[in-house]
């Protein structure tokens, strides 16, 4: 039976087991969304293309599933392009399909033609351009094979009107794609798992670093397995947060430009640094040249790229995380590494009596202290989506993430707006979960269209504005290295709570720390989306602080409310 | 250090772009890049010529490897290897110089393959190293126009060509200590 090329599309999706796609259409895609209607697809439509890849990501990172977004040709494709750097940075699985003009009208600058596989090639794990119906299922599965195999990442397929519009036989067993595997074969100079058993088994104060990669490669039990069987601590990353429970005694938090002190002092005297899917961004390591002196270092990471690319590594395993971690267990000794544990219980210092929680609140309303509250009044149960910020630092510092994927946040490319796109991706992709965004009043409002988009799809997806009235991080780096001139960073905004109710969602403002329970719990309570605005503290600033370039342990600290130490 | 890659794309469209692509993004310069088909149909064979360190080259390695498209890379910098290129050098000689230029041709074992009244175009293939030998020894007789394929390379006997592995060696951001190594 023929099929025409839009069907073909479906179809094939349908067989990659999608069920839900985020888009908005155009000219150049109209043919795939007129057959879109044959399928069992849910269509969420977006109202900004930005959106649906954010909604995509979102879908993807709160699921493990690959998120799909499709556009039209020209500005449709181009709006895209900042969801899809996003994911290409936190590596997250999209499929992104956009029309295209007809093959016959590429190259003369058509209305709404644009070259986007060439503006995508760099921020694209692979892209196809498809000119003939026959050629769209073996692009679409492997564009779904690309996006899920190795590193995860963003794929892009742009379909010409023509292909869309063209009919052809498909024969699905041919169409199946071969991937040459990058990562199979051992190559020269590739750490053996007995090097890295042995550094292992001989280190005293070896500190595991999990990142992102624990989750993607589901190695959750197995680091867990390591981590309790040598008695080693783990910090974590922005996005290896969830990877490892919150409340699990050997984990010590998050590291890096605003990790827990201890946690960076840590690894500035660890004998052993245990990387595990996670690449040293500048923002974990602070300088390099003083980054973990003392250390040496086992990296793992299943893109061979990122071995020894910002920090020179002892034993480079380019691997599966979770492959290497059962290859690696029977092998590892126990130790109960008393005096390692009991250094960094010491270095843990006064940071309790500076934490901003064990603070009254004096009247003032903290951002800290909002998230605090909302972690425990959703018994840390909820799938929490921040933007990019103050607020983005203080959720991963207060709010405990228990499960995996149970935190989605744009942590390489730092976009801000994706927080309400992609929590109404997580919504779609785990509808029985709770979520909640978290986000500043600035990101808020680079993407605040798409509440309409939770209304059209009515969806029970809260919304926490943390509203300081400035672009918060922006002003906190004015304010310690710019002499606190304030450069375009103070905001006039709307009133968020009327404009949610414009849109039909229940809203509240929140002034005071004694308000805060009582919002959340009836944002909780409707089955429907609520917004909160929480007007916080203007000038307040997120502590510890690495600054940019500096030493790890050199942190700028909450000034103390008792007593300076004498380790400041 | 020049490093030698033969790089196997499948023959598809945009291919040679997405190469390109990588080395622009990762801020290698490319010396000379050369492409053809290869005794497998679908299968192009590049050879690309890079400037780089032992770190950036295993590092490039890594890269290519990522690319859908790549089916194999070979590092053939230290293998022993026949490389090659072509050149076609267009030189204005008339007269006597005329016979000087044809009997360095000779000496270099090079062709002439289009006689005008005012130029000779002539045809070498050698290592780069020759060709700019009989450049310079024919620049005083007026090059007017040349060409050059750039380099192709084989590895000699069956001997297989090496893959470096893990970016090894010092990485460039290693060097650190300053803020303006340091991304914001």
């Amino acid at each position: 039976m023929k099929l025409t090329g839009a069907q073909i599309l479906w179809e094939a999706m349908v067989r990659e087991g999608v069920t839900d796609i985020f888009g908005y259409p155009g000219g150049a895609i109209l043919p795939a969304y007129d057959a879109m209607l044959g399928y069992p697809i849910r269509h969420i439509l977006v109202r900004h293309e930005q959106g649906a890849t954010h909604m995509a990501d979102g879908y993807a990172r709160a699921s493990g599933r690959v998120g799909v977004a499709i556009a039209t040709s020209g500005p449709g494709a181009t709006n895209m392009v900042t969801g899809i750097a996003t994911a290409m940075m936190d590596s997250s699985p999209i499929v992104c399909i956009t029309g295209q003009v007809g093959s016959k009208l590429i190259g003369s600058d058509a209305f709404q033609e644009t070259d986007i596989t060439g503006i995508t090639l760099p921020i694209t794990k692979h892209n196809y351009l498809v000119t003939r119906a026959e050629d769209v299922a073996p692009a679409v599965l492997e564009a779904f094979a690309v996006a899920k195999s190795g590193r995860p990442g963003p794929v892009l397929v742009d379909i010409t009107k023509d292909a869309q519009q063209g009919s052809c036989e498909v024969d699905w067993a041919a169409a199946e794609p071969h991937l040459t595997e990058a990562y199979d074969d051992a190559l020269p100079g590739d750490g053996d798992y007995r090097e890295a058993v042995e550094l292992i088994n001989a280190a005293e104060r070896p500190l595991i670093l999990a990142g992102h990669g624990v989750m993607l490669s589901g190695a959750e039990r197995e680091i867990l397995a390591l981590a309790e069987q040598a008695n080693i601590p783990i910090a974590v990353t922005l996005l290896g947060i969830g990877g490892v429970a919150a409340s699990h005694p050997l984990n010590l938090g998050m590291m890096g430009m605003h990790g827990e002190a201890w946690v960076n002092h840590a690894i500035q005297e660890a004998d052993l640094l245990i990387a595990l899917g996670m690449r040293f961004d500048d923002r974990v390591t602070g300088n390099l040249k003083t980054y973990a002196p003392t250390a040496r270092k086992i990296h793992v990471d299943i893109d061979r790229a990122e071995l020894n690319k910002n920090v020179r590594v002892d034993v480079a395993i380019a691997k599966d995380l979770r492959s290497a971690l059962v290859e690696w267990l029977p092998h590892v000794t126990r130790r109960d590494r008393v005096e390692w544990h009991g250094r960094i219980d010491a270095l843990k210092g006064d940071s309790a009596v500076r934490d901003i929680q064990q603070l009254p609140d004096d009247g003032h309303l903290y951002a800290a202290h909002v998230i605090n509250d909302l972690w425990r009044l959703t018994e840390g149960n909820a799938i929490v989506v921040t933007d990019v910020g103050q607020h983005q630092m203080w959720e991963a510092q207060y709010y405990k993430h228990e499960r995996p994927r149970s935190l989605v946040t744009s942590g390489g490319l730092g976009t801000m707006g994706f927080a309400l796109p992609a929590a109404i991706g997580a919504k779609i992709a785990c509808p029985d979960s709770e979520v909640w965004v978290v986000v500043g009043d600035g990101g808020f409002q680079m993407t605040m269209a798409e509440l309409a988009t939770v209304a059209q799809e009515q969806l029970d997806v809260n919304i926490a504005i943390i509203n300081n009235g400035y672009l918060g991080m922006v002003r906190q780096w004015q304010e310690f290295f710019y002499g606190k001139r304030y450069a375009a960073t103070p905001l006039m905004n709307p009133d968020f709570a009327k404009l949610a109710e414009a849109f039909g969602i229940a809203a509240t403002t929140v002034t005071k720390r004694s308000d805060v329970a009582d919002a959340v719990h009836a944002a909780r309570r409707v089955k429907r989306a609520a917004l909160i605005d929480f007007k916080v503290e203007q000038e307040d600033s997120v502590y510890p602080m690495v600054p940019a370039g500096a030493d790890l342990h050199k942190m700028i600290r909450r000034p103390s409310p008792i007593v300076e130490t004498a380790a400041d | 250090m020049v490093h030698t890659f033969a790089v196997y794309v499948e023959n598809k469209p945009g291919v040679l772009n997405r190469v390109a692509s990588l080395f622009r993004r990762r801020a290698f310069n490319i010396e000379s890049l050369t492409v053809g088909h290869t005794e497998t149909p679908g299968l192009s064979r590049m050879t690309v010529v890079v400037d780089t360190d032992e770190y950036g080259a295993r590092r490039l390695e890594a890269h290519l490897h990522k690319l859908v498209p790549v089916r194999r890379v070979d590092n053939i910098t230290t293998t022993p290897s026949i490389t090659r290129d072509l050149a076609l050098i267009k030189v204005a000689a008339t007269g006597d110089a005329r016979t000087h230029v044809m009997q360095l041709v000779d000496v270099y074992r090079a062709r002439i393959v289009d006689v005008s009244p005012e130029s000779l175009v002539i045809e070498t293939t050698g290592t780069e190293d020759k060709i700019d030998s009989l450049v310079e020894v024919l620049r005083p007789y007026g090059v007017v126009e040349m060409v050059r394929t750039g380099r192709v390379a084989m590895a000699r006997g069956l001997t297989p060509a090496t893959r470096l592995g893990v970016p090894r060696g010092v990485p460039p951001a290693d060097i650190g200590g300053d803020v303006s190594n340091c991304s914001v």
